[in-house]
């Protein structure tokens, strides 16, 4: 009865846990270029907020974009650009969204300098998404919203 | 008659092209006046301020967080500028259909609640935010008033750290304002306005 109960509470508490958070981390510019060099992968990379609906409304082109290709050299990584204050909401917030995409935090020290760097042209209004296909050497950034078949049109003819 | 047809042509081709090129003020350029409406039903027009040096606008609104940030930092620039001859003018640039935190009532809520001592404007046309071209809130002109007119000699943000963690940040309007007092140059007159963008009524 004893371990009974006890795996009760550990199922519940592993539903608690998944219900409640999502893995979410925090990525500076040097971990986000790294990552995007590698040559093996096409890299579509979001960034968003919580409070900026128009991103909240386009993350599910994102995600369905992952899952249709889920088996191929794609990842999309969704990075947000909440305060570093507010991982917790970050994590809240793609916990209650399912995300299923990798949600990251920018740790951006200068919000100048890390915008820069992703793009010069970018106004740092939101969203914006950048796609690196470093092997093709191609990396463009987009200050713009994007539809499910605008998304698929960009991976498709950068791939 | 043919030629004259065509300088025409292109003459009439850039004054399309240029009115469809809507990036709006650079660093040099002479900001137009506006008439706007403040949260204490008064009209805000630059020409009313007789003795300011300048000016310090800055878009910001209600509803951002960036805004939300940087509250009490705008709140200050007027505290330490207004009386130097720079006031701070804040123009809400959003559309409240789209973001109703954003309303006039709402404006004149948080004006009151916080105490604002600086106009809190609304641009309802939005034809303010569109010539000046702010991108974001917050999203400042620094402007000096000179025989020519008013002329822009700092765009884009406060400093360069929204969340106020950086003991060693760049307070970029600061720097500016101080610089024009002295007679000295800008050391950095424009950086990206980084925020919330701006909420443009639909089908305009």
């Amino acid at each position: 009865m004893k371990t009974f109960v006890f795996s009760i509470v550990l199922v519940l508490s592993g539903l608690f846990v998944s219900a409640q958070s999502k893995t979410v981390r925090l990525l500076n510019l040097q971990q986000l270029e790294k990552r995007v060099s590698n040559t093996d992968t096409v890299y579509v990379v979001n960034f968003w907020a919580t409070w900026c609906g128009p991103c909240v409304k386009e993350l599910p082109n994102f995600e369905l974009l992952q899952k249709t290709y889920k088996n191929k050299p794609v990842k999309v990584l969704l990075i947000s650009m909440d305060f570093k204050s507010k991982l917790n909401e970050v994590k809240a917030f793609a916990a209650s969204r399912k995300l299923t995409s990798e949600v990251y935090l920018a740790d951006k020290p200068s919000e100048q300098d890390f915008i820069d760097a992703i793009d010069k042209k970018w106004s740092g209004a939101l969203p914006g998404t950048l796609i690196v296909n470093a092997k093709k050497h191609i990396r463009k950034f987009y200050e713009q919203e994007f539809t499910y078949a605008e998304l698929n049109k960009l991976y498709l003819s950068n791939q | 008659m043919k030629k004259y047809f065509a300088i025409l042509m292109l003459a009439v081709a850039g004054m399309v092209a240029f009115k469809a090129d809507n990036a709006g003020y650079k660093v040099g350029d002479v900001a137009a006046d506006f008439k706007l409406k403040n949260v204490d039903g008064k009209t805000i027009s630059l020409a009313n301020y007789k003795a300011a040096k300048g000016y310090i606008i800055v878009f910001t609104c209600n509803h951002c967080p960036y805004a939300k940030a940087y509250e009490s930092r705008i709140m200050d620039l007027d505290k330490m500028y207004a009386s130097k001859g720079y006031p701070v003018i804040a123009i809400s640039p959003n559309d409240p259909i789209g973001e109703p935190a954003d309303s006039f009532d709402n404006m004149k809520k948080l004006a009151a609640q916080k105490g604002y001592t600086f106009p809190y404007t609304i641009d309802e046309t939005q034809d303010v935010t569109r010539t000046y071209g702010a991108k974001a809130t917050p999203h400042v002109y620094v402007l000096q008033k000179t025989a020519k007119g008013n002329v822009v000699q700092y765009i884009g943000a406060i400093d360069n750290d929204t969340e106020g963690t950086n003991p060693n940040k760049v307070k970029y309007v600061e720097n500016a304002v101080n610089a024009l007092l002295d007679g000295k140059a800008i050391t950095t007159s424009s950086t990206k306005a980084i925020g919330c963008s701006i909420k443009w009524k639909k089908g305009v």
